[in-house]
């Protein structure tokens, strides 16, 4: 256990949102009337329940320690494999390709990042797992829709593993100054981009009027995409006290992460779309899949992961 | 004589292999029961599903809330459930199959299964058939069924035939392999089929395989 009290005060903070949530969503569900359940109000509700354990279990690998932080990442990882990996068409032919993903690269690669092995886990996915998978299904002998079956599976690889590693791979910058204190850029990045999410939804449903992106995502609105961006910048700003950053490194930060994370929501929802689906999965009750609720972290990741290691790691 | 101590223990060591094989389904598959036609509730049925994978009846089996699984048993071939002391003792304790001669389903050892199946029905209990009789490794979507449902319905038309569509699981574990790859499964229940007394076998076996490919199409939407 090594709480830091930046740690505390921003599990504080959260579970203290969390409250004032709650009681607004019970409030608003006590006054609808008992025959005419609003599904948005109960949609609210279901999506705070959760919130609250994807807190708790966030707070708790944080504080165990970080073998508890990248095991966390790594189930996540397993459970969005999954749900990317059903989407694809990929053959029985491919299945010794697909174990191989499951079994040997996603270990792997948080293994990699569990001894903090920079040179190697930056390109074990794309260079090493992107040669390996297709040998394994070539060999099998079947060349119907290959390139298709081939692309899909190393897709799923990078959206489900590469990036979502990124996050405890945070974990292994050393930053001067800011000595174990990865566990706390790993906070500031979800909960800078987790609110903008939350921020976005909530402007949206509050004030929205103009949809951003029709044909991607409906209820995506114009207000609710810039109001909740701009929120969810004021706040990762106003927790720089907890990184390495400057106010102005930080809100220029935040404003990479949350854009970043609404564009990975947009290709993600493209997905969704061309695949005829509504939710990846439903792991997450009120939220849908671990791709859903993880959508905007995904693409944030690498990129802030990058960001950080040019302009703050020691060489 | 098994000695008197013997018989809760067994019971106790089945009751945690369905507890095992349960987790172990749910979370390489994070298999989801929907109920589209029928509700969960303790009717006596016939649950008859298409059949891809020995993991069919897990799948089917772990959706079912506990009560009803309590009550449920599938009809599964002797030649597989016998072949091993851990699959006679799974099949026979944990799952209650109802094991049956699969190698000639015409003549004696025929009627021998189907006066199984009428009598397990008799004592109260539902059954999980898989009509098209063996494991389907092809590229069709379901194989043509055997006559034994016909049979069923017209012996116990009281019973409830609900069609049960397994989606996905022939690609967790296609036919050949060890390694199960982790997919997300459904499995769905559509309506029970309105039995009609005295009609043709040919024309049932129809209507039931066309109500359980429906529910098919229905879950690829």
């Amino acid at each position: 256990m090594k709480a830091s009290p930046e740690l505390i005060a921003v599990l504080g903070g959260a579970f203290a949102l969390l409250a004032v949530a709650t009681t607004i969503g019970q409030g608003l569900a006590r006054r609808q009337p008992a025959d005419h359940a609003s599904p948005v109000i109960d949609n609210l509700n279901a999506r705070i329940n959760a919130w609250w354990a994807m807190v708790l279990l966030l707070g708790l690998a944080c504080l165990a320690g970080d073998t508890a932080v990248i095991l966390l990442f790594a189930l996540c990882s397993f459970a969005a494999l999954r749900e990317c990996l059903t989407l694809t068409r990929t053959s029985r032919h491919d299945h010794r390709a697909l174990a191989a993903a499951f079994f040997v690269v996603l270990p792997a690669q948080y293994v990699l990042i569990g001894q903090g092995w920079y040179g190697l886990y930056s390109i074990f996915i794309p260079v090493y797992a992107f040669l390996l998978l297709p040998i394994l299904a070539a060999l099998r002998g079947s060349t119907e829709r290959f390139l298709v079956r081939v692309a899909e599976t190393q897709w799923a690889l990078m959206i489900a593993v590469f990036c979502l590693s990124h996050v405890p791979a945070l974990l292994t910058l050393s930053i001067p100054g800011h000595e174990a204190g990865g566990v706390l850029l790993i906070v500031w990045l979800v909960v800078t981009v987790q609110l903008s999410d939350v921020f976005q939804y909530v402007v949206g449903k509050l004030a929205g009027r103009h949809p951003i992106a029709p044909s991607l995502s409906p209820s995506k609105t114009r207000e609710g995409t810039v109001g909740g961006i701009a929120l969810a910048v004021l706040t990762g700003t106003a927790l720089h006290g907890i990184t390495p950053f400057s106010i102005g490194e930080a809100a220029v930060l935040a404003l990479v992460v949350t854009v970043m994370g609404f564009l990975g929501g947009l290709v993600l929802s493209a997905v969704k779309r061309d695949r005829g689906i509504k939710d990846w999965g439903h792991l997450i009750a009120g939220h849908g899949g671990v791709v859903d609720r993880l959508d905007s972290v995904l693409f944030a990741a690498p990129v802030f992961f990058h960001l950080v290691r040019y302009f703050h790691e020691i060489a | 004589m098994t000695p008197s101590f013997a018989a809760p223990l067994a019971s106790l060591f089945a009751s945690l292999c369905a507890a095992a094989i349960v987790l172990f389904a749910r979370l390489v598959t994070a298999v989801r029961g929907l109920w589209v036609g029928v509700e969960p509730v303790a009717r006596q049925r016939v649950y008859y599903a298409n059949h891809c994978s020995h993991g069919d009846v897990v799948l089917l089996w772990t959706v079912l809330p506990p009560r009803l699984r309590r009550v449920t048993r599938p009809v599964a071939g002797a030649d597989y459930w016998m072949a091993t002391p851990l699959r006679r003792f799974i099949g026979r304790r944990v799952f209650r199959a109802l094991l049956i001669e699969r190698e000639s389903t015409r003549g004696s050892a025929g009627k021998a299964a189907l006066d199984g199946m009428t009598a397990a029905l008799d004592r109260g209990d539902s059954l999980i058939l898989f009509p098209e009789g063996t494991r389907n490794t092809g590229d069709t979507s379901l194989l043509p069924f055997k006559g034994g449902l016909h049979h069923l319905a017209q012996a116990r038309p009281g019973v409830e035939f609900v069609p049960v569509w397994i989606a996905h699981l022939n690609r967790v574990l296609p036919k050949g392999e060890i390694v199960p790859v982790p997919l997300l499964c459904t499995v769905s229940f559509g309506a029970a089929l309105p039995i009609e007394t005295g009609e043709s076998k040919s024309a049932f076996l129809v209507r039931a395989r066309s109500a359980l490919l429906a529910l098919a199409e229905e879950d690829e939407r």
